[in-house]
């Protein structure tokens, strides 16, 4: 692999939130994460009748957007997807911070990249239950909104629309590893002076789509995760709508702050849905998050696992971890408390990860009672209180579509 | 931020490979817009080529031209997708499963459903484990993906394979999102160039909305850029084609432009 040189100053995360099914903000999330409570509970999600568990965030039936005088006018963008990028928003002070990064760099200066897998689907799957029966036409109130709300785009559109933001836009849709790639191409384009700040992230909500087909792939538990035991069977879905503010360290940086310290992304170039046997790109990824940060392995303390409790990916991201830190880095998956949470799998732990920077603690796993023991990277099961500096977090996703990055206090 | 083009693939309606287009963008012979071409793809191996979809194999078969013109070895390349509308063709026979009280689905249906399934079956034709980006921006899709290359190839230091592609929904999603035919079109880009690059971009975003938007003036291919968000990067393809200084003008949403001064290089 090519050796690069390291970024010249690592991007800040000036403001950061998330939503999941263990709740709303950082507090919610901190608290569950210290007290061991999973939000996964038995799949309760409309009338889908499959046997499994599903990690859900609470009140999105009762919050559509453009309700309120704060979404006023964006009444098109109403979905589930969007419903739960706003509640997002409207944690920890997220879009005041928006606001003033707005108001610091301009209107133009400020990018907004966020990944997504099925952006607002739902509203389609309801749609064709509603086709005409002589004509076989969707219904208008569909059609007429189909751009705000399942267009790949809708998100950052909605996010873009909601903070009066008019700079570089896009949305990532790389299935699992989207808003993971977010961080690189937001760091990307801060970098080559196309903006001087991005909003970050990403949002993927339930859906029929992605419960029925992880069913029909068989990747689905019929409990809760058990990411890296030796009996699991399967994942957890799970949603989650989560934002990071990216700036330049010199404008936002202050002691204890976190950073994006490096980023990495590959390919398997191997099959659609079923990893590199090797890990060959989950590797690659790990690496050049490395190269790019500066750092060795040993430079990092903690390392939150892509761990989908699905056999395949559990034993294989263990391969590649091994081979590129060894056994002494203590790991974990915090599927169990979240669910795999798809295209904002990469913002969820990327905001878990800022947690244990901040508040000097690692996660064990949850839901898992035995480690498989073919694992030969050091999993956690107990949560551990101690000073973490540096944290390692994987997001690998079908398409064989991997990313890696690394986030640290400054 | 200047850029190097050093392959094109194109395919579209009376646009069936760069050769074909160049003549066409160029002026040197008339645009006739035939039936929709059947894509080829032949680097997909075969049980991948008969497993693909079609909007898959449309993006392939621009990737493939434009590698094999830039002479480079995809293996080498990271790459970035841009579709505003992606696999609607099988989401389409996903939401329809979906919509019957049985709702089976085909696992292989579910894993091409997603935005990144092109960029997926790139990476195993080639065996490439490079980067690759698959992005959507409604109707500026090739407009982020430009910008998203041009960052990617100064500060990663690697070529960059740009495909933009898409293709006309079927029905009944294609009332919400009416495209007018197909389009894909795949540039290999550097940042530094080599002997036998096409042309040297110079990119400026740019928040002054008083200038034109470079549009087609054949009206065949006006209506082709405006009613796909692939085609349009066929400005850019016409200056490249025209072999001479030139500056487009891309929207890149309702707020910004990208300024593109294209000056040929030497071949």
């Amino acid at each position: 692999m090519k050796l690069k040189k390291p970024a010249k100053k690592p991007l800040v995360l000036s403001a950061y939130t998330v939503v999941t099914a263990l709740g709303k903000g950082l507090e919610p999330t901190y608290a569950a994460l210290r007290s061991r409570r999973s939000g996964l509970r038995p799949c309760d999600f409309e009338d889908v009748g499959i046997k499994t568990y599903i990690g859900r965030a609470d009140g999105l039936e009762d919050l559509p957007v453009g309700s309120g005088s704060i979404t006023k006018g964006l009444e098109q963008f109403d979905c589930r997807n969007n419903r739960l990028a706003l509640l997002g928003l409207q944690q920890d002070g997220f879009t005041q911070a928006a606001i003033e990064a707005r108001e610091r760099y301009g209107t133009h200066r400020v990018a907004v990249i966020l990944g997504t897998s099925t952006s607002g689907i739902l509203v389609t799957e309801h749609a064709y239950r509603e086709r005409d029966p002589q004509t076989g036409a969707l219904p208008a109130s569909f059609i007429s909104r189909y751009r705000y709300t399942h267009n790949m785009f809708s998100l950052a559109h909605f996010v873009r629309a909601y903070l009066s933001l008019q700079g570089p836009a896009m949305v990532i849709s790389t299935a699992c590893s989207s808003s993971a790639k977010a961080f690189a191409t937001a760091s990307r384009f801060i970098e080559a002076g196309f903006c001087d700040a991005a909003i970050v992230g990403g949002v993927d909500s339930l859906c029929l789509t992605t419960l029925y087909g992880f069913g029909a792939l068989e990747l689905m538990s019929s409990g809760p995760c058990r990411p890296c035991d030796e009996d699991r069977d399967g994942l957890t879905l799970g949603e989650a709508a989560g934002f990071a503010l990216l700036e330049k360290a010199e404008r936002a940086a202050h002691a204890g702050a976190v950073a994006l310290l490096g980023y990495g992304e590959s390919c398997d170039g191997y099959h659609m849905s079923h990893p590199h046997p090797e890990g060959a790109g989950a590797i690659r990824a790990m690496q050049g998050a490395l190269l790019r940060s500066g750092l060795n392995p040993r430079d990092i303390d903690y390392i939150n696992l892509h761990g989908t409790a699905t056999r395949a990916n559990d034993s294989i991201e263990d391969k590649a971890v091994h081979s590129v830190f060894g056994s002494s880095i203590p790991c974990s998956s915090t599927k169990g408390w979240t669910g795999h949470t798809l295209g904002a799998a990469g913002i969820t732990e990327a905001v878990i990860a800022a947690i244990c920077l901040t508040r000097g603690f690692i996660p064990g796993t949850l839901n898992t009672t035995r480690v498989d023991s073919s694992l030969r990277s050091s999993v956690l099961l107990k949560n551990q209180e101690q000073p973490v500096r540096r944290v390692l977090s994987n997001i690998f996703g079908f398409g064989g579509n991997n990313c890696s990055l690394i986030l640290g206090t400054v | 931020m200047r850029l190097y083009v050093n392959g094109i693939g194109t395919l579209g309606p009376g646009l069936i490979g760069w050769r074909e287009t160049r003549a066409v963008l160029a002026g040197a012979s008339p645009y006739r817009e035939t039936a929709r071409p059947e894509p080829t793809a032949s680097i997909l191996p075969p049980n991948e080529h008969r497993r693909s979809s079609t909007i898959v194999r449309w993006a392939v078969h621009v990737a493939q031209e434009a590698i094999e013109q830039a002479q480079v070895n995809p293996r080498e390349v990271a790459t970035v997708f841009a579709s505003s509308c992606g696999e609607t063709g099988v989401l389409d026979r996903l939401c329809t499963a979906l919509a019957t009280p049985q709702r089976v689905i085909s696992p292989t249906l579910f894993h091409h459903s997603v935005h990144n399934a092109a960029a997926g079956y790139w990476g195993i034709a080639t065996g490439s484990q490079q980067s690759s980006t698959a992005l959507a921006c409604n109707d500026s899709s090739f407009c982020a993906a430009l910008l998203e290359a041009a960052a990617y190839a100064h500060i990663e230091e690697r070529l960059v394979l740009l495909v933009a592609y898409d293709l006309p929904p079927p029905l009944p999603l294609y009332v919400a999102r009416p495209l007018r035919e197909g389009f894909a079109a795949a540039f290999v880009l550097a940042g530094t160039p080599v002997d036998h690059s096409l042309a040297q971009l110079d990119l400026n975003l740019s928040d002054d909305l008083s200038g034109d938007v470079t549009n087609m003036e054949d009206a065949g291919l006006e209506a082709l850029r405006s009613g796909n968000p692939a085609a349009r990067s066929l400005p850019l393809l016409a200056a490249v084609a025209g072999h001479q200084a030139a500056c487009v003008c891309l929207e890149y949403l309702e707020d910004q432009r990208l300024l593109i001064q294209v000056t040929p290089c030497q071949s």
